[in-house]
């Protein structure tokens, strides 16, 4: 039995624990090497590490040099894993992921944790909420925001595969298994229909999947019709299904735990406008930074709730 | 060293020095003061100590070169040029839009170069990597880079020897060109990375100090850096910016500006007289 299958609708798992077990799972069968920068316990690469010391490298808070490293390792034909917080991965090693790693294609998968604003008590400092703005400006490489563990597990298969830069977003904070482990099937690229609708689509991603999916919910009980695309790629974005989604529902909310410059909502706006162009209203932080505190009151502060989609939602049908 | 060697290993440094000047010259930019400091050390890397094959550079055995300071891109194309991966004459097509030849290295496009770098401090994480994997493979091919002086100034640089010395990179061999100017003046005058060897020393590396332009103490100092075992080594190239053309040695205008028609042929005049 394998690491998702322990998993259950409903438990609630944080994704950076589905990136530790599904990492020092693949690592029984699969040769590469794991890289962290002093947060081992944190990122939970600390599996691996126990489980493969001769294959874990501890390269001390230097996320820069261990980008660098880890594109050396793949330049000599190893594939590598690298994992940080997203503050200090995406955030601080940027330049090198986009010169050491992006630039020549090289194969590393950057794995961050702690991304947005769930990293709770730890404050701004720590609450990444530029990431996937920033890797997805890179050429050529692929970024996954995962929705739970049993996403996050099969979304570090799918990397391990591909032969180019990888950015996988995983999170601190406990959220529920919305996908059946037994059926679940991830397509790198593709984005997942979580539900169908004919009146506005909700296009989340991450943990704000989950609270797409009650929205849609309570929108039914309304009367209100709601598609919900589950967008695990950022990037290549599945640009057929946000245009069919524009095309069919008239109107779209995009839902990221992100600030909403840049991200999902962005790359949303920008296939919309070239292909069907319709409104397109976004939930996310307000180019704000976040703050310390306990994660239901944050989320609850920087209106990432059902029913914070629910009024775009409805705001968005009004401007169709 | 044998007479004949040591000729050839001149004329090669010569060739590159040349090289350095046509691809400058005729991109009207480059840098080829920082070029020209690294030519002689160039020379004995890929003519008489790296276990490379031009007709393979992928190979998975050979020896790889990181280029940390990126843009002395001229003279690790000009040796490479020489060393037979490309034609010679390919160089004069520097920078230019149509060419491979980026004006940093670029490893997609350009044979022989084993890691796309430019931006300081970078390469040398890329060799530590390059170094742990020969380890991890069992593999004995070493990983030689080269840093600038004022590249040292990046903290990334000695996030990288701590790393080095941490996992016994005894296959590693960094290269300090140390010419003493970067762009904005000498470095002494900037934020002088100097003293070396003690810094270098305290970080777990064997130091090596040489006369960069001397090919006995280059040979003894790479010979000597295969022979150690347990920790990385660091060799300090003490070596003069601009070096074979008279009116660019230490001058710091040279770091990054090209000759025009004239000076091109009063350099390419000097290097002959060389050959």
């Amino acid at each position: 039995m394998g690491y998702i299958d322990t998993l259950k609708l409903g438990d609630k798992v944080a994704t950076r624990e589905a990136y530790g077990k599904a990492l020092c799972e693949l690592g029984e069968t699969e040769d590469f090497v794991v890289l962290d920068a002093d947060l081992a316990e944190a990122t939970k690469t600390c599996y691996f590490k126990k489980a493969f010391p001769d294959r874990f490298f501890d390269c001390g808070i230097a996320e820069g040099n261990m980008i660098g490293v880890a594109a050396g390792l793949a330049a000599a034909g190893r594939r590598v894993f690298a994992s940080s917080f997203a503050m200090f991965a995406a955030g601080r090693a940027f330049e090198q992921i986009r010169n050491s790693v992006a630039y020549p294609r090289l194969n590393v998968n950057v794995c961050a944790t702690h991304a947005g604003i769930t990293v709770g008590e730890d404050g701004a400092t720590h609450q990444c909420l530029e990431d996937l703005a920033l890797m997805r400006t890179l050429p050529g490489m692929t970024v996954i925001n995962p929705s739970d563990a049993v996403e996050g597990a099969l979304a570090l298969k799918a990397v391990l595969e591909l032969d180019t830069p990888c950015y996988v977003r995983y999170g601190r904070y406990a959220v529920p298994v919305i996908h059946d482990p037994a059926t679940y099937k991830f397509e790198l690229g593709k984005a997942d229909p979580v539900r169908e609708g004919s009146d506005a689509t909700i296009i989340a991603t991450g943990i704000m999947v989950a609270m797409a999916m009650e929205a849609a919910e309570k929108l039914a009980a309304e009367g209100i019709s709601v598609r919900v695309l589950n967008m695990h790629t950022i990037k290549p974005l599945d640009v057929a299904a946000v245009e069919a989604a524009a095309r069919e529902t008239g109107a779209i909310v995009t839902a990221e735990e992100h600030n909403i410059i840049g991200g999902l909502g962005s790359a949303v706006a920008e296939a919309v406008g070239e292909t069907c162009p319709v409104p397109v209203l976004r939930v996310g932080v307000a180019d704000e930074f976040g703050r310390s505190g306990k994660v239901p009151p944050l989320l609850e502060l920087y209106g990432l709730t059902a029913e914070k989609i629910i009024e775009k939602v409805k705001d968005s049908i009004t401007l169709k | 060293m044998e007479t004949a060697t040591l000729s050839h290993l001149q004329h090669q440094a010569a060739m590159i020095r040349l090289g350095i000047l046509d691809g400058t010259h005729a991109a009207s930019s480059g840098h080829p003061g920082g070029s020209l400091s690294i030519a002689d050390i160039l020379s004995y890397l890929y003519f008489a100590e790296m276990r490379v094959d031009p007709a393979n550079p992928a190979w998975e055995d050979r020896d790889r070169l990181v280029l940390s300071k990126g843009h002395a891109a001229p003279a690790l194309y000009a040796a490479l040029a020489c060393r037979g991966y490309f034609p010679f004459e390919d160089l004069k097509t520097l920078r230019r839009v149509d060419s491979c030849l980026q004006g940093h290295p670029d490893m997609k496009h350009i044979p022989g170069v084993d890691m796309s770098s430019g931006s300081l401090g970078q390469g040398i994480s890329a060799a530590c990597g390059m170094a742990l994997a020969a380890k991890l493979a069992g593999k004995d091919y070493r990983v030689y880079t080269i840093v600038g002086d004022g590249e040292s100034e990046e903290g990334q640089v000695w996030e990288a020897l701590m790393f080095a010395a941490r996992y016994d990179l005894d296959n590693l061999c960094v290269i300090f060109d140390w010419n003493g100017l970067q762009i904005d003046g000498p470095i002494d005058q900037i934020v002088n990375p100097a003293p070396y060897d003690k810094k270098l020393e305290g970080f777990g590396f064997h130091v090596i100090n040489m006369d960069a332009h001397d090919f006995g103490q280059i040979e003894n100092a790479f010979s000597e850096a295969k022979t150690v075992k347990g920790r990385p080594t660091a060799v300090i190239a003490k070596s003069i910016k601009g070096k074979g053309v008279s009116y660019m040695e230490n001058q710091v205008k040279w770091h990054g500006s090209a000759p025009n028609d004239e000076l091109y042929a009063k350099a390419v005049e000097e290097i002959k007289a060389q050959l």
